[in-house]
């Protein structure tokens, strides 16, 4: 019998559970003297019993299956089979898998013949460890449902304890983001720092040579100076396409709120905030395809010379397009908060429209204004697609915004696809990069996140 | 148009307007601002019905009624702030020293600095007190050196009887004084742009009745030289503060007069049960 249906069985055994629960429960709920004393209503009391036989079960298969490949190891290895291994670590542990894995029918055939031996202990330990799982997690099901149908009484507190499990649930829920977020970093960090123990962390963080090679040249040096990836990321992410994205944000927030009809805005701003949903893939291509070459284009035009059809103004143009929706938004909502009285102030005392949004609203909004511009800039110097379709992956240190430049993201994507190994500097500088690229977002986030906080107390 | 033929359609006119005029003069001299038959519509509804009222230069004019009854919505008539709005429509005629304000010539801007606002609740910029001021004038360009703009400040600080509390915290925020002394800031914003009438929409509702006090006191002492246009929900209030009394109720103005009149001998029976609070 496989996993899923013992699963299955156990959920049915639930729902039956759940049933004579009730029924216990409505039988005493139905007598008539004792209907005051009854604290939980019958459908508790089923969910109570249910919860019971499912909850212990499941953790107990879960517990054994994590255990048991373990076990099963030992016991494979405790067979008289086992006595012809050989003593080397290496090819015994390709046995052993090799067997484990024609044991579980993942194989057909064994590439070792030795393996070809262990095979009938291990599928003999492995079907006694899953009939003794399935025979205990049954049994479990079985006992924890009557203990509880036992003590089902009408004084019980099943509700209670129902509304606690579910409490408790939604916890593990809410949990499991925030553990996801924690375990990433843990990781990044034990990967950076193998890393780190190959080239020194001032080379990385200082040095302006980037040209990762698996060995050292003849200097000793590695080739890991991130600082043109930090550049390229700066001047792509937060110059150029903050250049573009906060005036226009900021213009059509202000024309949404304070001059649109009502019923422009009613469609304008729902198609604003569907453009925040177009895949950045899709903004790659217009990159990519139209608004780089028309670029090179114009730079050749007006005499630029060197003007690449990959550069760092076309993916930060458009990163910057892309963002709108996101300043806009943002300052829409943080102009939107200022109190109406503000500007009816402003306004009664003879001031213009213009000069009342100039004056009064915008210093009153800016707080949360700039808490999106930090938001919109963190996504920003994380975005990757648009960079590695249109600004290409030479690793130059430039002010000229036609010349091509490379980002953190572009350089991790470039590092970590194809064949890999993963103890080379090579690839474990991906993981360095990651987790500077980490650290700096999560700080923008912090930052804009308080920077917001603080300026909606200032209104309640 | 001719003189005489304006003259002409005057005459006609008076039949009809003679019996309210009595009703609805504001008292000596010359009215500052006057209302005919003024309706008030936001969409469908209709907020104010045919009310006309005049306000004299020497008067502080009270508006009281219940909640509800239209008489916020008629003082943002006259300096069209109800303009915000972009349901509220306004007929009728109302003048500002004879001119007509919703005429299309008008400009709203100038407008509103001739007649100021003072808010329910008060809404000092977050800016510093200086610059609360100091905003009007900048604005309207009535200073033209820093020196005058200082003095502008000290003397619209001072009339409103806030000088001696903020003189040594100018460049604190406005936002930070109590909420007093911030309507008393509100107030002297409104009268740093030299203002010729002002409009007080529940200046005192969301104060205590020190900060009360105060500001009745200095609409006693900056009287005459503004017209004051109040509305209140406090009876009391109107009585103390005001010389002229319009009693509105359901959109209509009930009873405009004196406010002595209006407290001890009211012509309308609405309005003797209004003030002896039969209801509102």
């Amino acid at each position: 019998m496989t996993g899923s249906i013992l699963f299955l069985l156990i959920v049915i055994l639930g729902a039956l559970a759940w049933f004579f629960g009730k029924a216990k429960a409505a039988s005493f709920a139905s007598s008539a003297d004792s209907r005051s004393l009854v604290h939980s209503r019958p459908n508790y009391h089923g969910w109570y019993v249910a919860l019971w036989a499912i909850v212990p079960a499941t953790v107990f298969l879960i517990v054994w299956n994590l255990v048991t490949p373990g076990l099963v190891t030992e016991t494979a290895l405790s067979s008289p089979a086992a006595q012809q291994l050989p003593q080397d670590a290496f090819t015994r542990g390709s046995i052993l898998s090799e067997a484990r894995a024609i044991a579980q029918g993942q194989q057909d055939q064994a590439f070792n013949p030795l393996s070809e031996t262990m095979v009938e202990p291990y599928r003999a330990a492995i079907s006694w460890y899953q009939t003794l799982g399935m025979v205990a997690a049954l049994l479990l099901v079985f006992a924890c449902g009557v203990f509880s149908w036992l003590r089902l009484k009408p004084e019980l507190r099943a509700r209670t304890k129902i509304e606690r499990v579910t409490m408790i649930t939604l916890l593990l829920a809410s949990l499991i983001a925030t553990i996801t977020t924690v375990g990433i970093f843990v990781s990044l960090i034990f990967e950076s720092v193998r890393f780190f123990s190959m080239v020194s962390p001032l080379d990385f963080l200082f040095g302006t040579e980037w040209n990762p090679k698996a060995v050292a040249g003849p200097r000793g040096e590695t080739g890991f100076g991130a600082i043109p990836l930090f550049w390229g990321t700066v001047f792509i992410g937060a110059i150029i396409a903050m250049i573009v994205a906060i005036p226009l944000g900021l213009m059509s927030a202000i024309y949404l709120t304070q001059y649109a009809p009502a019923n422009f805005r009613q469609w304008m701003k729902p198609i604003l905030e569907i453009l925040a949903g177009v895949p950045t893939v899709v903004y790659g291509y217009f990159a990519a395809l139209t608004v780089a070459p028309a670029l090179r284009d114009f730079a050749v035009s007006i005499g630029i010379s060197g003007a690449s059809s990959e550069s760092a103004l076309a993916a930060g143009v458009v990163m910057g397009i892309m963002i709108i929706p996101f300043v806009s938004s943002m300052a829409d909502d943080s102009i939107a908060a200022v109190p109406s009285a503000m500007r009816d102030g402003s306004l009664a005392m003879g001031a213009t429209k213009s000069e009342t949004i100039k004056k009064v609203l915008i210093p009153a909004a800016l707080p949360g204004v700039v808490g999106g511009v930090l938001l919109a800039v963190s996504r920003a110097i994380g975005e990757t697609m648009i960079v590695v379709m249109a600004a290409g992956l030479a690793a130059n240190m430039t002010a000229n915004p036609f010349s091509s430049v490379t980002t953190v993201t572009t350089q991790i994507v470039k590092l970590l696809t194809g064949d890999q190994e993963f103890d080379s500097p090579k690839t474990l500088a991906a993981f360095a990069l990651g987790l500077v690229l980490f650290i700096v977002t999560l700080l923008l986030n912090l930052i804009a996140l308080r920077v917001v906080k603080k300026y909606r107390e200032a209104y309640e | 148009m001719t003189d005489m033929q304006t003259a002409e359609m005057a005459d006609n006119n008076s039949p009809s307007t003679e019996s309210t005029l009595s009703e609805i003069s504001a008292g000596d001299g010359p009215p500052k601002m006057t209302t005919r038959n003024v309706n008030v519509f936001y969409g469908e509804k209709q907020a104010i019905k045919d009310v006309s009222i005049d306000v004299n230069m020497d008067n502080v004019t009270a508006f009281i009624g219940p909640s509800g009854c239209g008489k916020s919505t008629f003082l943002r008539c006259l300096n069209r702030m109800n303009d915000t709005i972009p349901i509220a429509k306004v007929t009728g005629d109302i003048t500002l020293e004879g001119e007509d304000i919703y005429a299309p010539q008008m400009d709203v801007v100038q407008l509103r600095a001739r007649v100021g606002m003072v808010f329910q609740k008060p809404n000092p910029f977050p800016k510093s007190i200086y610059d609360n001021i100091a905003y009007g004038p900048k604005i309207h360009g009535l200073a033209t050196g820093k020196e005058e703009l200082d003095q502008i400040v000290e003397n619209s600080l001072q009339r409103a009887g806030l000088w001696g509390e903020v003189k040594d915290r100018l460049q604190d925020s406005g936002t930070a004084l109590s909420g007093g002394q911030q309507q008393r800031l509100c107030i002297a914003r409104a009268i740093a742009v030299d203002p010729e009438v002002i409009l007080m929409d529940e200046p005192c509702s969301a104060l205590d009745p020190i900060a009360t006090a105060k500001i009745e006191e200095l609409i006693h002492e900056i009287r005459g030289k503004y017209a004051i246009v109040i509305v209140t929900h406090n009876m009391q209030q109107a009585a103390r503060v005001s010389q002229r009394t319009a009693f509105f109720h359901l959109g209509t103005l009930v009873e405009y007069g004196v406010t002595s009149d209006i407290f001890t001998n009211p012509v309308q029976d609405k309005t003797r049960d209004y003030i002896t609070g039969r209801y509102g």
